[in-house]
């Protein structure tokens, strides 16, 4: 299964048309299919926080959006998150780069990745850790979900998840 | 001229338009001029209202006019690149540039200073940076929506608030109400 093809059909198939990146190692294959995809508008940011307003600006122009990043943003965007998204109660997917976990080999990772299930959790957003790959056939429900309910929703996807830091 | 002054005269080209307004006085200040179901405010969140004009614009092809601040805009920097890359001609980005932080006590900002925010605006790539005198903002912003171009203005006026009552509308109905203008 090629998973970067298999997460951007799940977004086309929900009818994701604008999604926002921010890079990391991990998610280029799958931020190069979605810029290789006609029925996917993708817009890079600069900050997290600069992405989460276009996907709110999007979503009230009619579009569902799509947040790519990776785990450290969560320190970047817990303001934007609770007064923005949360506030004005906006469905917003949040594919995340889970680092700093197993077979991860930087270990300043590790320090905001510890943290990342606290403030996820502190902050109320449902959250679903891809560990093994057959992982993303909940991805599928999981975007249905999210614009179900109208939240912010976390898909943290780890280094074992992409077949190895680096491997992959 | 102050920024309430500059609202009150450009209310009348806003009315029919699709705003998203900065948080803070900005807000409060339209809100209490010209309150109208096309007007998203931001009750929190500083900086981000260029990119949630940004997103609306390349989303739907009605004009957005965003109202943003000197200061707001240094706080999101990274958004000038991002709007200058993705052109939306339906964008038009007004910043008020009062060279303060208007809504926590007027303290000065770079751009009152050496900065010049229509020159970022210019190196970052943007092809329709006006920067006008406070007095010129009506007839800059109705030739920007008629030139149907995205367009950057930097309107320079003095440091200063009106005295407005803070928005009490609940944030899901000012969102409501506005995708509902949006979709009209």
């Amino acid at each position: 299964m090629n998973i970067d093809k298999k997460i951007t059909d799940d977004l086309v198939a929900n009818d994701i048309s604008f999604v926002t990146t921010v890079p990391c190692k991990q998610l280029a294959g799958v931020i190069e299919e979605i810029d290789a995809r006609d029925e996917i508008f993708h817009i890079p940011s600069n900050k997290e926080d600069e992405g989460m307003g276009l996907c709110a600006g999007a979503w009230m122009g009619g579009k569902r959006p799509a947040i790519i990043m990776q785990n450290t943003a969560i320190g970047v965007t817990i303001n934007t998150l609770a007064t923005l998204i949360q506030y004005y109660r906006m469905p917003l997917p949040m594919l995340i780069s889970y680092r700093g976990e197993l077979r991860e080999p930087v270990a300043c990772q590790v320090e905001m990745a510890v943290h990342t299930k606290a403030l996820l959790a502190q902050m109320n957003i449902p959250t679903y850790h891809f560990h093994h790959q057959a992982d993303v056939e909940e991805l599928d429900a999981i975007l249905k979900y999210t614009f179900m309910c109208n939240k912010p929703v976390a898909i943290l996807t780890d280094a074992n998840f992409w077949g190895g830091y680096g491997d992959q | 001229m102050i920024r309430s002054e500059i609202l009150k005269e450009i209310a009348p080209i806003l009315r029919d338009q699709l705003v998203v307004c900065n948080i803070g006085i900005p807000s409060q200040e339209l809100h209490a001029i010209d309150d109208q179901p096309t007007n998203f405010y931001m009750l929190g969140t500083m900086g981000l209202a260029s990119s949630i004009g940004l997103g609306l614009a390349l989303a739907q092809p009605k004009p957005v006019i965003v109202i943003d601040g000197d200061g707001s805009i240094l706080t999101n920097l990274g958004t000038l690149p991002t709007i200058a890359n993705n052109v939306a001609d339906n964008y038009i980005l007004l910043i008020v540039d009062n060279g303060s932080y208007g809504s926590t006590g007027d303290q000065p900002t770079y751009a009152g200073q050496k900065t010049s925010l229509s020159k970022m605006a210019e190196a970052a790539g943007c092809e329709r940076v006006i920067e006008c005198a406070a007095e010129d903002t009506g007839r800059v912003l109705q030739e920007a929506l008629d030139a149907k171009q995205m367009t950057i203005i930097v309107a320079k006026c003095e440091s200063g608030n009106a005295k407005m009552p803070v928005i009490t509308m609940d944030p899901v109905v000012i969102r409501d109400r506005f995708m509902k203008a949006v979709q009209a």
